[in-house]
């Protein structure tokens, strides 16, 4: 392949690879057999797209992947596009991007929930997904093997069937190095985002792999989606560990090296408040309600629908789902249900990938409420002035015309 | 303090020199910047409202999403970027999107980079040293 016998871009491919994996300390490299790509186009920009096309021209047989390859949330919903003023160029150059992918044999899942709706990893599966709360989950609760791979890595990946072998393909890489107690009982999938948003600042580095003691019940599958989706993204955490619940802890001894005494944190309900009041601080009433990051499953699609029936949203309301889940919300009438009362179903976008500060701009959006602990840590980048609240509580301002109820101020 | 070196356990891109920004304080050029204004914008950063262009901004550990892996790529296209980047900790994202824009990073020392370097301070960033080093000048 170095030589170039299988074409320049999977030459390119492999040179990638052994770059970033001499820099991470690879001694060599392992099959994987899927890999999920993040590529929209406000970060892969001009340049970015121009960078994929350039590809394109190669015959076929050159620029085919070798195994199963999928993409992670677009940045928009060519559906939607107008109602959310995205302007013609955005979608000309996802326009584009979807080409140029689908000239790689990349299939357009668009989705950031395939653990929940694609092909979930079997534990011990080597894989090279992007977008990291795809990564935290398939490596904490389904037990597979992966890093944060960014575009050009699961790219490369798709191309050559294999990556890199460091970090969380590695056993050694994935024992605890962080006992965390908790005290508190996480109810709403906000208030799982917010555990995994603290153990995640905890944390604090792509190395640590926190341990939950002290879970009460066994986490279904959106609120550990939620957790591990804003450990990721406050810490940069790729793997945890809950003792009893996640398939290498089912014993708390499975947790920890041999031989040492971890450092142990505890958590208990002042953290909640403290880290929600955080966001909360000086916000009256919010412009819109998003809840998206990660894509909402058919059940917090059903969950929605049912809060919303017989109510109105006074402002803009969106649910963001995948492609795949989408048509089910229509056939079972749940998008019907959102839209009659004012909300606005979005599929295979992500709010935070999708050019968020154009539509701030162009949309006059500035306080934005959601449940989504890792939108509330990305969103304030774009402009935007967040809060984190409930699902009922996000519904209860949408209706109100965007006023916050006492309870939630801080 | 002119003339001091801190060697770091890997590194990338070409040899750069130019003023540090530092901060204890981590980085993701989704979650941190305003790329087109070519600042910091997350209004929590350490940085925040500082520009970034030309600068060698020195941090704790990178931080956030796998977007970096492009977005350093489209920086560099555009030709608004850092310098380097020097960090205490650095995730994949940061190393494969270092690899695919060709840009200079260094990472890992026997000390909190962070508070080894002045804010402001003209500095030298060889990531082709054996080892990679920062040295200020």
């Amino acid at each position: 392949m170095r030589r170039g016998e299988f074409g320049p871009l999977r030459q390119w491919a492999i040179e990638h690879q052994i770059k970033v994996g001499n820099y991470l300390g690879a001694a060599d490299f392992v099959p994987v057999t899927q890999a999920h790509i993040m590529a929209d186009t406000e970060s892969l920009g001009r340049a970015g797209v121009e960078w994929l096309e350039s590809w394109t021209r190669l015959p076929r047989e050159a620029r085919q992947v070798r195994i199963p390859t999928i993409t992670d949330p677009r940045g928009t919903d060519f559906a939607q596009a107008q109602k959310l003023k995205q302007q013609s160029w955005m979608l000309d150059l996802e326009r584009r991007a979807i080409a140029a992918f689908e000239a790689f044999g990349v299939l357009m899942t668009d989705t950031c929930i395939n653990y929940q709706t694609i092909m979930p990893p079997v534990r011990g599966e080597h894989v090279a997904y992007g977008d990291t709360g795809v990564v935290i989950y398939s490596n904490s609760v389904c037990g597979a093997r992966s890093n944060f791979e960014g575009g050009p890595s699961a790219l490369s990946a798709g191309l050559t069937g294999r990556t890199p072998r460091y970090g969380y393909h590695l056993d050694g890489q994935r024992r605890a190095t962080l006992v965390v107690e908790l005290s508190a009982k996480p109810c709403e999938l906000s208030d799982w985002g917010a555990l995994g948003g603290i153990v995640g600042r905890l944390a604090g580095d792509y190395s640590q792999v926190p341990a939950l003691v002290g879970v009460e019940h066994v986490p279904g599958p959106d609120e550990l989606k939620h957790f591990g989706a804003a450990m990721a993204s406050f810490g940069s955490v790729a793997l945890f560990h809950i003792a009893g619940v996640t398939p290498e802890a089912m014993q708390f001894a499975d947790l920890l090296p041999q031989g040492s005494t971890l450092p142990r944190r505890a958590i208990g309900e002042a953290d909640f408040r403290a880290f929600q009041a955080r966001y909360a601080r000086d916000i009256g009433a919010v412009d819109l309600v998003v809840f998206s990051a990660p894509q909402l499953s058919l059940m917090e699609m059903r969950t929605l629908a049912g809060l919303l029936d017989g109510r109105s949203a006074e402002i803009p309301l969106f649910a963001v789902t995948s492609p795949q889940v989408k048509p089910d919300c229509d056939r079972l009438g749940l998008t019907a249900r959102i839209e009659a009362a004012g909300g606005t179903v979005l599929s295979g976008m992500c709010f935070y990938q999708s050019y968020a500060r154009e539509m701030a701009e162009a949309n006059g959006w500035h306080r934005l409420a959601t449940n989504s602990a890792k939108l509330v840590n990305i969103i304030g980048g774009y402009g935007y002035r967040p809060v984190l609240l409930s699902m009922e509580q996000c519904i209860e301002a949408a209706c109100a015309g965007g006023k916050l109820a006492a309870r939630t101020q801080s | 303090m002119s003339g001091k070196i801190f060697y770091a356990a890997a590194g990338m891109g070409r040899k750069v020199r130019a003023k540090a920004l530092v901060a204890s304080d981590g980085f993701s050029a989704r979650y941190d910047l305003d790329r087109v204004r070519s600042v910091f914008s997350r209004p929590e950063h350490k940085l925040a409202g500082q520009t970034y262009h030309g600068r060698v901004l020195v941090l704790d550990a990178a931080k956030g999403g796998v977007a970096t892996a492009w977005m350093l790529h489209e920086m560099r296209a555009r030709g608004v970027m850092p310098a380097a980047l020097v960090l205490n900790r650095v995730n994949p994202i940061m190393v494969q999107g270092a690899a695919l824009a060709d840009f200079t990073m260094i990472s890992g020392f026997d000390c909190d980079i962070t508070k080894a370097i002045a804010y402001g301070a003209e500095v030298e960033v060889d990531p082709s040293g054996e080892p990679p080093f920062i040295r200020l000048v």
